[in-house]
């Protein structure tokens, strides 16, 4: 007699799609339309919230994947933003006249070598990270963060011995500077780019995620690591892939975010780690999909509050985290496991 | 048997390490003797605030597990707290203590309410938290300009005892004048030592204890039947009404308030290095940590000076040496230390003394 296991016909049942988190954007941009007034104004606002939450989501990505399958929460995430940022000058600042010739594939070309560049650098910078930094202190949180803490002021401290001491003006390529006008609504061209450049992100990041087995393996990683490794994949590289994917969107994010100030210093990867923290705790720590609309609320709100009340622009952020966590206390898309 | 209730029967246990800090305590007590010069006591004095907000960090990493980043946060509601009292009221000790009242009060509600909020989750989510809101509050700090003087920060008169150019007695002590600047350093002293041994004596009592269980096992203590969220919280609170009396002693010290010498970043992380170099859970980390800690911020980069000029040759090298990377090593050796001796330096000299045994 043989057993026979009797495949169901009917497809497995359909995760439910979680919408209310979606609508938290529509509903907030139209509240704050009455607020600010005009409707241009609105309308600069949002684009360049849009493109703020793009730069955040492309920096916040990796830190929450990394977290979310490993359990490692990297303080030091920001080094990588302002390493990213500092290569790029190595292209970009040579490379003057690429910049300012008023050819867009010129221009194109130019930033499009400095963001390789800088990608590539980070990539191999978080692998020695990984290597020498976090592997030595898995499963210990309180060390890991010390260690990353260390990790970070020491690459900040680097980039000073390398590049020097003062902050670095680094200066649009020619054309993605200016603005275009739709309406009455000025709309900073580059702005556009930053938006564009991030939903690309977001959308490749969640076809790898969930169309290819790579992908799988992340996401079942995230759930439950230890059943994975039992069915004799080994997370661990996994894990050190993850982890250099990230500190390479971090490099990638870090350029984005440099040129977007136009100003170097070697504290903007820190400087930008508090919000980049408020947003993965607003998403839910560990999932990309959370992060993505985190990013998108946080930098909504900075804009309009900058806009509407500027002194308290920042604390608008931390009762933004306070609000969304009252509503939801682990985060927006909470990870099953956590 | 009056060091043992001083010391709260919490001993060095290490004979290099007692020394250290008898010559530690030795000549911060005698410094305006010692090395009368203005910077020496201005270093003098750091060192004492130092150790007590560092001994209150402790409280939090070292005995109980929790990291935060909102302890200059607590340390500048502190200064400002006294500084903007007295610089809106007047020099007058009412001032001095309405403004040290209202900075506890403040205090002791942002902790009780983040420890609340946060300290229920796990210890990387109230790293991350802490980091938000002391940001933010640094921010505002800076951005609320006619109320804290923003990125200048508030300069006041103190008390006139507290003076310069007041004197105490007019004929000099051993070549030393008895003004006021002298006696703004004892004050600072003996506020240091007093909330030293408080604190030590709290981390030997039965409730720091229960701190040391929660950070070995969580959930055992729980367990046990010991509330943990309540714990933490306590200490959380504690240790934040500590360093802002530590904010208060250092802004009376240097009669201003100020984003850069309280709330900045650049201090939180001054604490981290001195906590983990000198020892995390033993509050005597803290006074060794310090003590070498503000003597190289303030003496180490003159010799880095001139290993720098010596090698101006070789271009990298001399980078690194820069009197401004001295950070970068204190970095390095942070590392080594989180990897090599957890327990930092005092555990190394307790370590080495039990040895022969």
């Amino acid at each position: 007699m043989t057993i026979t296991t009797a495949l169901p016909d009917t497809e497995l049942p359909r995760l439910r799609l979680d919408v209310a988190p979606l609508l938290v954007l529509p509903i907030l941009a139209l509240l704050a339309l009455p607020l600010v007034g005009s409707f241009p104004t609105w309308v600069t606002l949002t684009i360049a919230g849009l493109a703020m939450g793009m730069m955040i989501f492309i920096m916040a990505s990796g830190l929450t994947l990394v977290f979310g399958l490993m359990d490692v929460l990297n303080f030091g995430h920001g080094a990588f933003v302002s390493v990213g940022a500092f290569t790029a000058t190595l292209v970009l600042l040579p490379m003057q006249g690429w910049m300012q010739a008023d050819s867009v594939l010129l221009n194109l070309s130019a930033l499009g070598l400095a963001i390789a560049l800088a990608m590539l650098v980070t990539g191999a910078l978080g692998w020695a990270f990984e290597r020498v930094i976090v592997m030595p202190v898995y499963g210990q949180h309180l060390k890991q963060i010390l260690i990353t803490m260390g990790g970070m002021i020491v690459a900040e401290q680097m980039i000073h011995v390398v590049w020097g001491p003062d902050q670095i003006p680094l200066p649009l390529p020619t054309s993605f500077r200016g603005v275009i006008l739709v309406g009455d609504a000025a709309i900073e061209k580059y702005r556009l780019i930053a938006v564009a450049v991030g939903l690309v992100v977001f959308a490749a990041m969640f076809l790898v995620l969930n169309r290819t087995k790579v992908g799988l393996l992340i996401r079942a990683g995230v759930e439950n690591g230890e059943m994975v490794e039992a069915l004799g994949y080994r997370i661990r590289r996994l894990f050190v892939g993850v982890f250099v994917a990230g500190s390479t969107l971090a490099g990638l994010g870090g350029v984005l975010w440099g040129l977007y100030k136009e100003m170097l210093t070697a504290a903007m990867g820190s400087d930008i780690m508090v919000l980049v923290f408020i947003v993965i705790i607003i998403g839910g720590l560990g999932s990309v999909g959370g992060c993505f609309i985190g990013a998108l609320l946080v930098a909504l709100v900075a804009n309009y509050t900058g806009f509407l009340a500027p002194k308290i622009a920042l604390a608008s952020n931390i009762l933004l985290m306070v609000a969304i966590l009252l509503w939801r206390p682990q985060g927006l898309y909470p990870v099953a496991k956590r | 048997m009056i060091l043992q209730r001083l010391l709260s029967g919490d001993f060095p246990r290490s004979r290099v390490l007692a020394l250290a800090l008898l010559a530690i305590v030795a000549a911060l007590a005698l410094a305006p003797f010692l090395f009368p010069g203005a910077r020496a006591m201005n270093v003098a004095a750091t060192v004492c605030v130092f150790v007590v907000l560092v001994a209150s960090y402790d409280l939090l990493l070292g005995y109980t597990g929790i990291v935060s980043f909102a302890h200059t946060m607590f340390y500048g509601i502190g200064a400002y707290g006294v500084g903007l009292s007295l610089h809106s009221v007047g020099p007058t000790w009412g001032a001095v203590f309405m403004g040290l009242t209202i900075a506890l009060m403040l205090s002791l509600a942002l902790a009780l309410v983040i420890g609340l909020f946060s300290l229920r989750v796990k210890a990387i989510f109230y790293a991350m938290i802490t980091l938000a809101v002391a940001s933010a509050f640094a921010i505002l700090a800076s951005q609320l300009s006619d109320f804290t003087g923003g990125e200048d920060g508030r300069t006041f008169g103190v008390p006139e005892l507290l003076r310069p150019g007041f004197r105490l007695i007019e004929a000099e002590v051993f070549g030393t004048a008895i003004n006021g600047k002298l006696i703004t350093y004892y004050l600072v002293f003996f506020s240091a030592l007093a909330l030293f041994l408080l604190l030590l004596r709290v981390v030997n009592s039965p409730f720091g204890r229960v701190l040391q269980a929660i950070r070995e096992n969580d959930f055992r203590a729980e367990a046990l039947g010991y509330r943990t969220v309540v714990y933490r919280t306590l200490a959380n609170c504690l240790s934040a009404v500590v360093a802002t009396l530590a904010g208060a002693l250092m802004a009376l010290w240097l009669r201003y308030a100020g984003p850069q010498t309280t709330l900045a970043f650049t201090i939180m992380m001054d604490i981290l290095l001195i906590v983990v170099i000198g020892g995390m859970g033993t509050l005597y980390g803290a006074v060794i940590g310090s003590a070498l800690f503000i003597l190289a911020q303030n003496y180490l980069q003159a010799l880095m000076k001139q290993a720098s000029d010596g090698l101006v040759a070789v271009p990298l090298l001399a980078n690194l040496l820069h009197p401004d990377r001295w950070l970068l090593w204190l970095g390095v050796l942070f590392v080594l230390s989180v990897y090599f001796f957890p327990t930092g330096i005092v555990g190394k000299l307790r370590n080495a003394s039990r040895k022969p045994l």
